[in-house]
């Protein structure tokens, strides 16, 4: 595989028997944690960006395009190019504040 | 039989040792880290780079693991620009120890000025010794920004070999400019935060094996000291061949590795402390 052709050792199905379990899983927590949020207690804060991530990359998930893993990654990282003044702590958060 | 290129023993039990070598694991590195908390002085670096060069070897090498070390102050503890030039006075001292391969994890974790700025007096440091160097790119989403600005930094600084680089915890946005500009990209198997082993896959089919590696990263948050050979199961099942698997699992660290005459798969005999 040094020479890299994009294409899985693989077929589709065999990938799909491999691999379905486990995303169809992932697919419910998804699911699951949104519904779990809307069952909570209303708080003054109306949306959360990083909810508001999610949600829109689960559209970039259901398109037909390519590279859909890199562009869910390039919609959540800071557009910004410049480094800032002070480190604002030390965790990063999951996805960039709209600014 | 492979290579965990970065994982902090430090902060794994004995056990672990006994698991990762009745996996096959011949070899380690350890990077210097945060350790979960700000150390109040630049003396606490001093006794953890000891544990570093001295205890940790030790530990491996009675499950006979050969371990190894980078040396730095970690971006995360970088924001006192004072503090982290005071510990990087040490730095030259350990670069000549036995096991160390060079200066690392530097790098950038919020992406301020500072991190920087300390970053840039790190790869000069590695310049003047001629070292290897392992880079942190930072975490979610400032990755993609992080990993741009030490590039460029990179580039800017100049007096160091791109192919005795490595920047680690790539994912799919990132790895193509790493790969781009010569240096070597490290793939970290975590469960949430950065690459599971499926993902890291999936980028080697469409990246190749050429100058990439995977570790496991593992250290006191979650994160799996087995991560690497488990991967290499998965890359199994998803019908990668033996040599591919060796290739990415022991051959690729070993090459770039063994830049340093420090590097080997031979962990010292077992010694009591």
């Amino acid at each position: 595989m040094t020479t890299p052709t994009g294409k899985p050792p693989l077929d589709r199905k065999t990938l799909i028997d491999l691999g379905f379990i486990e995303a169809r899983a992932k697919v419910l927590d998804v699911a699951a944690f949104l519904d779990r949020l809307d069952r909570a207690p209303a708080t003054n804060v109306m949306t959360d960006f990083r909810v508001d991530a999610i949600r829109a990359a689960l559209v970039i998930a259901l398109d037909a395009s390519p590279a859909r893993a890199e562009r869910i990654l390039n919609s959540w990282s800071d557009p910004s190019t410049q480094p800032v003044a002070h480190a604002d702590g030390k965790a990063a958060r999951g996805a960039h504040l709209p600014r | 039989m492979y290579i965990d290129p970065h994982i902090h023993m430090v902060s794994r039990t004995t056990d672990d040792y006994a698991r990762m070598a009745a996996a096959g694991c011949v070899a380690v590195t350890e990077p210097a880290f945060w350790a979960g908390f700000d150390r109040s002085s630049a003396a606490g670096f001093q006794d953890y780079f000891r544990q570093l060069t001295e205890s940790e070897p030790r530990r491996a090498a009675a499950y006979g693991i050969a371990h190894h070390a980078w040396i730095c102050i970690n971006p995360k503890e970088a924001e006192d620009h004072g503090f982290a030039r005071e510990v990087m006075s040490m730095i030259p001292a350990f670069l000549s120890r036995p096991n160390v391969l060079g200066v690392g994890e530097i790098g950038l974790n919020r992406n301020s000025k500072t991190e920087l700025a300390v970053f840039e007096e790190h790869l000069e440091i590695a310049a003047q010794h001629n070292s290897l160097v392992l880079i942190h790119t930072p975490h979610l989403e400032d990755k993609l920004k992080g990993t741009r600005l030490i590039l460029d930094a990179i580039a800017a600084h100049g007096k160091i070999n791109p192919a005795r680089i490595l920047v680690d915890h790539v994912e799919e946005h990132t790895v193509r400019m790493v790969l781009d500009r010569g240096m070597w990209a490290g793939m970290t198997l975590y469960p949430d935060t950065k690459c599971t082993a499926a993902r890291a896959i999936d980028i080697m089919e469409m990246h190749g094996t050429e100058r990439i590696w995977i570790n496991s990263a593992g250290d006191w948050g979650h994160s799996d000291p087995l991560a690497v050979p488990k991967a290499v199961v998965s890359m199994r099942a998803r019908g990668h061949t033996a040599a591919d698997i060796h290739k990415i699992s022991f051959d690729n660290p070993r090459a770039f590795l063994s830049q340093s005459e420090n590097f080997s798969v031979n962990a010292p005999r077992p010694t009591i402390s």
